[in-house]
């Protein structure tokens, strides 16, 4: 399922990045590849996200979010 | 690279890199001296600066870079200290690591150590560590990396001997080292500990067909020693060091072997490297990192489930700009007045050289034109300088991203993201660093649209001229909304041109929105006074040189040419509306007995009358006469000029360089609508000099900053005449609102 459906104070593994070469250059530089543990800190239904990774919080866009797909 | 002048001194070039906001420039002030912008969000120095350390025997020739995540260069401000390191390299990188957050810094390390250079590790910020019980064995982690180890808590300046000691030694030199080594108090690193290992490279390992690809794709470089970063990109495909290829076939050859690897690979290239790298750096952190567990929701968290809460967030961001800009507006009266006096009397004993009445050019130029003029912007130093100091909190809490996130709603409308919204928050201050800011982002087309619409946010130098109208148009009820609507129509005009930009010249998909959110802290109260020193001399300076320039040639062409005793003022001058207007009667010059006609007459004779009366047509439906248009123009040379020039023109051969005085003719002469018509004309039209010079800079072209300043002038002059016009329909010529 997207980031998008996760909830707050829900944990997740990230699976994949529907994204091209830059987008997955810069999640993967800020830690976040497939396979990466992540928190959802906040997802208040719009606007972006904020996401705890590896210990340091990450905003992300919605638009971001729907194009990244997860494991709870 | 290292030049011996003095035998017993050395000259290292050592460039600080790392991580966004992990205190590197914190930790270059600390040793320079300087007094570079330092803030809690990402993003702050996006140009590399130089600055000169001698310590123990020993030059530092410091480079300040920006931060960056990764050498794969995405933005510009990336690419800035990617070309740094890879064209110039230094005799020493400092790598700046922020030990609260260490696997995730480690990974640009990993980058940085592919590259070859020697590398000093500053574990930085080991105050927040200790606060998240984080602990830290840096002598295994200098043992295993390979390179020296350096715990500093750089905001206090602890530990920067041993920095310097650890980059002698780096660098090859052996100075002696601090005997502290590997010292571990509670097990996490204290400032004051160092450790080394010997030599002993560490890399990361990519397995045995990466390893195999990568020396098959160095035998097609002519570079017999390529760094192992650059063979690592290759692999990756990076389309930068591609381009680097110039061997007649080697580009072909090098894809062509990336092709082969990526079909045996599960997963993309650069996925399946930073993968590699990550799993080296949890092998490490394993090793040398200690973590209770760890408690997910942290203070700064539970702060912003407000500050950034869906509903209050942008209530709060408003309630908070409110705040700072009355309270800029109000505390600073106070001071003002203070200075104020001091240019009263100052006017007054220059006036007392003279015989009263008594017609002399230099005491005009003093008094009227100096005083007048460069006085009357330098009685604002107090707001400027509590702007500056509202913005250094802002920048030091941590704030500034929480802006961009909660803004977020407002920029993903007009296709931009949360991220834009950081450098508009600094063009508070001065669009120049703003428009600097803008490197920050990711696409040309954002960067070019944020900077387009960056001067509608209104910047310190349109503070004096808010300051001075405010008071004399309106009421102190209305003073605080009166400026905080300026400020939000600034905003709201910059949303709707990049909408604008958007939907005609930049069209396009919008750039997803990633940003790293920094713990707030708390600024040290040191930092905060730097910031507002540095800026209150900057303003003082400004006063001092460009505005001292431009008042006197003002000056000049608003006394000068006098006329003849036969000239006959014209009578089609100054016909804007005026509560109270003095105008030249149609006779000769000669015959005019009363003083004030005579000086009416004079007035329309100088160049500036007569600049101002073939603009009167054009500024006239604005509500504007001669004399705003002459002050309009000298605003483009600063802003700030603009009330210069009001004290020029209204200080007429008058004792009193007082801005009360000056308000009591500007409300003599002026309607409150036409107060809040020049504060909105300010506010958008014609960009400053120095911010069409760095648009051009920035842009590339020249077009993009003659495109801005004409756009813009065009803009103001259109909302300027709805504003005007349909005030006037409403009834609010007259005195409405007045004090
Ligand atoms: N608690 C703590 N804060 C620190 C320390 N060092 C720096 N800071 C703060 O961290 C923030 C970031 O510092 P900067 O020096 O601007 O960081 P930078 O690495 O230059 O950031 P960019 O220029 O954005 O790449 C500032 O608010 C500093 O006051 C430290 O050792 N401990
Ligand atoms: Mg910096």
């Amino acid at each position: 399922m997207p980031l998008t459906m996760v909830s707050e104070g829900t944990k997740a593994i990230l699976k994949s990045i529907d994204g091209g070469h830059q987008m997955r250059g810069r999640l993967a530089a800020l830690g976040l590849l497939p396979g990466t543990e992540l928190e959802v800190i906040q997802n208040s239904g719009h606007g972006p996200f904020v996401v705890s990774v590896r210990g340091s919080r990450i905003v992300i866009g919605r638009g971001m979010a729907q194009r990244m797909e997860v494991d709870e | 690279m290292t030049k011996t002048t003095d035998p017993a001194v050395r000259t290292l070039n050592v460039a600080v890199a790392g991580n966004p906001n992990a205190g590197k420039t914190t930790i270059f002030n600390n040793l320079t001296g300087a007094r570079q912008r330092v803030g809690n969000y990402p993003g702050v120095t996006v140009e590399w600066k130089q600055g000169t350390c001698r310590r123990g025997g020993l030059d530092l020739e410091l480079v300040d870079l920006p931060g960056t995540y990764s050498l794969t260069a995405l933005s510009e401000e990336e690419l800035v200290a990617r070309d740094y390191l890879l064209t110039r390299s230094p005799d020493v990188v400092v790598d700046v690591v922020d030990a609260s957050n260490l696997e995730r810094n480690l990974f640009l390390t990993t980058e940085l150590l592919e590259i070859g250079l020697p590398v000093v590790l500053v574990l930085n910020m080991t105050d927040m560590a200790q606060d998240r019980g984080l602990q830290i064995d840096a002598a295994r982690l200098s043992e295993r990396l390979g390179v020296p180890v350096v715990a500093a808590v750089g905001n206090k300046g602890l530990g920067m001997d041993d920095l310097v000691a650890a980059v002698a030694k780096a660098a090859g030199d052996v100075p002696n080292l601090p005997a502290s080594v590997g010292v571990c108090v509670d097990g996490s690193p204290q400032p004051g500990e160092v450790s080394d290992a010997g030599p002993g490279g560490w890399f990361v390992e990519y397995g045995d067909d990466a390893e195999r690809t990568m020396s098959e794709m160095a035998r097609t470089l002519v570079d017999d020693k390529p760094r192992r970063w650059h063979k690592v990109k290759l692999l990756e495909q990076d389309h930068r060091v591609l381009e680097g290829l110039y061997t007649p076939g080697a580009r072909e050859a090098v894809t062509g072997l990336a092709a082969r690897f990526t079909a045996d690979c599960a997963e993309d290239v650069d996925t399946y490297v930073a993968r590699r790298r990550y799993e080296a750096i949890g092998e490490l952190c394993a090793e040398v990192l200690r973590q209770p567990d760890r408690r997910t929701i942290t203070r700064s968290d539970r702060i912003d489930h407000w500050v950034m809460h869906p509903i209050l967030g942008v209530p709060l961001f408003l309630s908070m700009m409110y705040l700072v800009f009355t309270l800029t507006f109000s505390a600073g009266t106070p001071l003002m007045e203070v200075i104020d006096r001091g240019f009263v009397w100052l006017a007054a004993t220059i006036n007392g050289f003279w015989e009263p009445g008594a017609d002399s050019p230099l005491r005009s130029l003093l008094v009227d034109g100096i005083i007048g003029g460069v006085g009357g912007v330098l009685v604002f130093l107090p707001n400027i300088v509590l702007l500056f100091l509202a913005i250094a909190v802002l920048e030091g809490t941590g704030y500034m991203a929480r802006a961009a996130f909660v803004m977020d709603r407002f920029m993903s409308k007009v296709g931009l993201h949360g991220k834009s919204f950081i450098p508009l928050l600094i063009g508070f201050g001065c669009t120049i660093p703003a428009i600097m800011a803008t490197r920050t982002l990711e696409t040309r087309r954002d960067r070019l649209i944020t900077m387009m619409v960056l001067p509608l946010m209104s910047c310190g130098a349109r503070l004096p001229i808010y300051a001075l109208l405010i008071p004399a148009f309106f009421s102190p009820t209305w003073q605080g909304p009166m400026l905080w609507i300026v400020y939000v129509t600034g905003i709201v005009l910059a949303l709707v041109g990049a909408q604008l930009l958007r939907s005609t010249v930049f069209r396009g998909d919008t750039t997803p929105f990633l940003m790293e959110l920094p713990p707030y802290r708390m600024p040290t109260a040191t930092s905060l006074l730097v910031q507002m020193w540095t800026r209150a001399w900057l303003y003082v300076k400004k006063a001092g040189t460009l505005i001292l320039g431009a008042a006197i040639i003002l000056w000049f062409l608003t006394f000068y040419p006098k006329p003849d005793a036969d000239y006959v003022p014209p009578q089609d001058f100054d016909r804007a509306p005026a509560t109270e207007a003095v105008s030249a009667p149609s006779i000769p010059y000669g015959q005019i007995t009363d003083p004030a006609q005579a000086q009416a007459a004079e007035l329309s004779y100088s160049i500036a009358g007569r600049v101002g009366r073939l603009l009167e047509p054009i500024i006239a439906p604005l509500g504007f006469d001669w004399r705003i248009g002459t002050a309009l123009i000298g605003a483009v040379a600063a802003k700030e000029v603009f009330v210069a020039q009001m004290g020029i023109v209204f200080a007429v051969s008058e004792a009193d360089a007082e801005s009360e005085a000056l308000r009591d003719r500007l409300r003599a002469r002026y309607t409150p609508l036409v107060g809040f018509c020049i504060m909105i004309f300010a506010l958008i039209a014609t960009p400053c000099i120095a911010t069409f010079a760095v648009t051009r800079q920035e842009s590339g072209s020249l077009g993009w900053a003659v495109a801005q300043t004409w756009g813009l002038t065009a803009l103001a002059w259109i909302v300027t005449f709805a504003i005007f016009q349909v005030g006037q329909l409403l009834g609010f010529a007259g005195s409405v609102g007045a004090a």
